[in-house]
């Protein structure tokens, strides 16, 4: 298909999506991220039968942490596509793409900016 | 075990709004099988603690570490060597272990990151139940092995009360009657006699009204 998505994106890969750890997620943004999405596999078609399924609920807790730290949950998103769904997989990144970039940067690089600007 | 859950990060944040040099000690004991207070909480914890700080523009140093129990003296030494260059220790183990942080480290300011809440069990994965109040005075020979003082909300020894409705409690309708658990597990085993037995009034001297308590063991002494 040779689609192509945003180069702002870059991919970590996970041998499941059941592999996610809260700690994953929260520090992609003390690196820096802005925004990070996790893609598993379609909901009811885990090879692992649930990894994607607990993938969802560990995204629900990190979201809540990042409301009570100032980062922002919506941030952080969970999406579910099938391997074979590649103009599936380009949707997201463009729509994740446009969501960050409407929110703008990560409030903790908007104040190291400030900071660094002094 | 003793269960516990973490405080909302934003009270943690008061508590350490003045300080930028903190250690955040875990406890590898009960609160690490209920996930509030082991080496992975410090991990997320920690993380949360430092994004919400760089978020205010306040940035903070948080040494991460575990110990094998924050309720027994020796393992409270791990942290002696470079406890001093540290304003401040944020201890996620149960009370007790804040506590003897506490007594450990005089000069150090010592918080807690969790609430400790009961004794209690893993009901099933992610969700625990308390079982016992240590009363200090075990009375589950008499009740079918279930607790009167902690499963029945009034802590009745001789029940059920008048607010037993269809195996619920009026206290909670949501919360299983102790007295209808218990009088259900004695059917069970066929000790029903054991139902009017009348169970004197409880010697509440063993359990907090003295005070904090307190056990030696003259032959473990050293």
């Amino acid at each position: 298909m040779r689609l192509s998505y945003p180069t702002n994106i870059k991919i970590i890969k996970l041998p499941c999506t059941g592999k996610i750890d809260v700690l994953y997620l929260l520090k992609a943004f003390e690196n820096g991220a802005d925004g990070v999405y996790v893609a598993g596999c379609m909901e009811g078609d885990c090879h692992y039968l649930t990894g994607n399924l607990r993938a969802r609920k560990r995204v629900e807790y990190a979201k809540k942490i990042l409301d009570e730290v100032g980062i922002g949950g919506e941030r952080l998103a969970m999406y579910n596509m099938s391997a074979a769904q590649g103009p599936r997989f380009v949707e997201v990144a463009n729509e994740m793409t446009e969501r960050i970039k409407e929110l703008g940067p990560s409030p903790i690089k908007r104040k190291s900016t400030v900071k660094g600007s002094k | 075990m003793v269960i516990g859950e973490g405080k909302p990060i934003k009270d943690i944040l008061f508590m350490i709004e003045n300080y930028s040099k903190i250690i955040l000690a875990g406890c590898r004991g009960c609160v690490t099988v209920c996930s509030a207070g082991g080496e992975k909480e410090v991990g997320i914890l920690a993380s949360a603690l430092r994004l919400a700080r760089q978020n205010e523009g306040k940035e903070i140093e948080i040494k991460e570490v575990s110990l094998e129990r924050q309720c027994d003296p020796e393992y409270l030494e791990e942290i002696r060597s470079f406890v001093d260059e540290y304003e401040a220790i944020l201890s996620i183990a149960c009370g007790a272990g804040v506590q003897f942080l506490a007594e450990t480290y005089k000069k150090t300011p010592i918080y807690p990151g969790i609430n400790t809440n009961f004794i209690g069990v893993t009901q099933e994965q992610g969700v625990w139940t308390e079982r016992c109040q240590s009363c200090g005075n075990c009375k589950l020979h008499l009740t079918g092995g279930i607790c009167p003082i902690t499963r029945c909300a009034k802590s009745l020894l001789n029940g059920p009360c008048g607010g037993s409705s269809d195996g619920k409690c009026e206290v909670n309708p949501e919360t299983d009657c102790g007295w209808q658990m218990i009088y259900d597990r004695l059917k069970e085993l066929g000790k029903l006699d054991q139902m009017e037995v009348i169970i004197p009034i409880n010697d509440w001297t063993t359990s907090r009204d003295g005070g904090p308590r307190k056990i030696v063991r003259e032959d473990l002494k050293l």
